[in-house]
């Protein structure tokens, strides 16, 4: 069986009454459908996100875990072929139809699994999203780098080399510079999308770390091959299967006792 | 078994020898034109020759400096045309056009323009500028040779931009960065070495064509750095001198082809360090 904690350490909601939430809804999907040209690959998803928690979506290759999370910051509009529909409200606002997508990035960050840094020094590269948005002074600009840095947990070890290129850092490292990078735009909501598959067991560690002080501010939903870091870092849980939402609850209920016999299947390591 | 193995050695063998002579051979010629080059090259090289103009003939001068600075004119100015419009066209395929019908044909029709003779595109230019201006000029040689260049240009450019790869151009959508930031602030900059190195290539290939500027920038016997009027330069300066009579003529001759060769030859070598320079996916 999982080794996995009875009660988790980070929700005392959970602890307080696990039925009845208090803590408010950032995200909500309903009716959630997509399409990869004739595949329809989310079926009739309904799940709301919760405001400052973690949440983590989980399930076999090809179950749609990435290209629902790939949703909610319409990653989807670059490629013609990929289209979705239904409901995606943030703040009031269907994000499937709205017009300013930009606002809508600014909101919600995105971290990939392969860390990918732009070819230009790590101050540029921190400074990079914060430009498109604002027009800062140079030292304006220094204590935004420092501060998106230093929640990242990477400004101690870059800040005397801040004008060296972004690809010279190890693979940790980079992957922490990708989540400084989202931060310095201020996301309400913050997307990760297997960040940890291509990084060594300590540079996870840090991020699970990280993950746990941005929640304070942020909203954090992850995907996840590694179910036992969705049972370590998670608040919820929702497991997906060819594109349907199974099940859905708290980690701890969802590890312990889940409701449903493929949740069960897949947890135990029966597939996947 | 033992019939088939040594069947397969025989023939690794036999291959290997005959790939080791077309080798040879094709070394071998290259290196008879260099020597040769360099033999009489070598002789006619002096300061003269870039401090003086070419002599009239049947004197005793010694000079290309007219045609070194009408060629490096030629050259920069091709570059400011060919080169925008080659990056913006490598730029649109793989940004925009992607593998689309429109986008394809274009590949296709590149593709033809890489190996198009020069002196149809000579003439081209001759028809377009030559004839409605009324005479020769640098100009006119500038837009062959740009000709010439752009397509290089636009298949380097759509190559190297495809090989950035869609991680990094996500991850600047995802910040919001609206797609021309994307393309000029993060992909231009990590295709710079390819994109540059096939600038390069370009240059290299139009450094000796000839038959274009026959039709549009001619030669000029003065030193001239007006672009509208025929200008001197070395290729149609070599043409020239090579087939006249006249001693000193075919030495100057041997000298710029030397240069040329060894002009191309820098700008390959700088083009292949460039090259390495390139970061290919994993």
């Amino acid at each position: 069986m999982l080794n996995v904690p009875a009660a988790p350490i980070q929700s005392e909601d959970a602890a307080e009454g696990g039925g009845a939430d208090r803590t408010a809804v950032k995200i909500a999907a309903r009716n959630l459908n997509f399409y990869y040209g004739r595949f329809h690959a989310i079926k009739n998803v309904n799940v709301e996100i919760r405001e400052n928690r973690i949440t983590a979506f989980i399930g076999p290759s090809g179950c749609g875990k990435s290209t629902l999370l790939r949703i909610f910051n319409r990653m989807y509009d670059l490629y013609p072929h990929q289209r979705a529909e239904g409901e995606v409200i943030l703040d009031g606002e269907n994000i499937l139809a709205s017009k300013s997508i930009a606002q809508l990035r600014a909101k919600v960050g995105m971290v990939f699994q392969k860390p990918t840094p732009f070819p230009m020094s790590i101050y540029e590269n921190i400074a990079f999203g914060i430009r498109l948005y604002e027009k800062l002074r140079r030292s304006e600009m220094d204590d935004r780098v420092q501060h998106a840095l230093t929640r990242a947990g990477l400004w101690d070890e870059v800040k005397d080399k801040l004008s060296q290129s972004g690809l010279g850092l190890s693979g940790g490292q980079q992957q922490r510079l990708c989540i400084a990078r989202a931060l310095a735009v201020g996301p309400e909501v913050l997307l990760l999308d297997e960040p940890c598959s291509a990084l060594d067991p300590v540079s996870t560690a840090k991020i699970e770390e990280l993950m746990f002080q941005l929640k304070a501010t942020c909203t954090v939903a992850i995907v996840t091959h590694n179910m036992q870091q969705a049972a370590r870092a998670s608040d919820y849980t929702a497991f997906l299967l060819d594109g349907t939402l199974i099940e859905y609850s708290e980690t701890s209920k969802l590890f312990t006792t889940p409701s449903d016999p493929r949740t069960e299947a897949y947890i135990t390591g029966r597939f996947g | 078994m033992k019939g088939v193995l040594a069947r397969r050695r025989i023939v690794d063998v036999a291959s290997k020898i005959l790939m080791g002579l077309a080798t040879a051979v094709g070394v071998f010629f290259l290196f008879w034109i260099l020597w040769t080059t360099l033999r009489f090259g070598i002789a006619g090289m002096h300061w003269d020759l870039f401090t003086k103009d070419t002599p009239p003939p049947g004197t005793d001068g010694f000079g290309l400096r007219n045609a070194f600075v009408g060629s490096l004119s030629l050259l920069m100015v091709s570059v400011l045309i060919g080169v925008p419009i080659g990056l913006m066209g490598g730029t649109w395929l793989a940004e925009y056009g992607f593998h689309s019908r429109t986008a394809n044909a274009v590949r296709f029709i590149n593709d033809i323009m890489l190996s198009a003779p020069s002196i149809e595109i000579g003439l081209f230019a001759y028809a377009i500028l030559v004839a409605p201006m009324g005479h020769f000029s640098a100009i006119a040689g500038s837009v062959a040779l740009a000709v010439l260049m752009i397509p290089i240009i636009v298949r380097t450019t759509d190559e190297m931009l495809g090989l950035v790869g869609g991680d990094m151009r996500e991850a600047a959508i995802a910040l919001g960065a609206p797609n021309w930031i994307v393309i000029t602030k993060v992909t231009w900059k990590a295709a710079r070495a390819g994109i540059l190195t096939g600038v390069l290539i370009g240059l290299a290939r139009i450094t000796g064509e000839t038959a274009p500027l026959l039709f549009t920038a001619l030669n000029n016997q003065f030193f001239s750095t007006n672009l509208f009027r025929p200008i001197a330069n070395i290729p149609v300066v070599i043409f020239q001198f090579a087939l006249s009579p006249y001693a000193n003529w075919q030495q100057m001759a041997w000298a710029a082809a030397f240069i040329t060769v060894l002009f191309v030859l820098v700008l390959s070598l700088v083009a292949r360090w460039f090259l390495g320079k390139v970061q290919v996916p994993k």
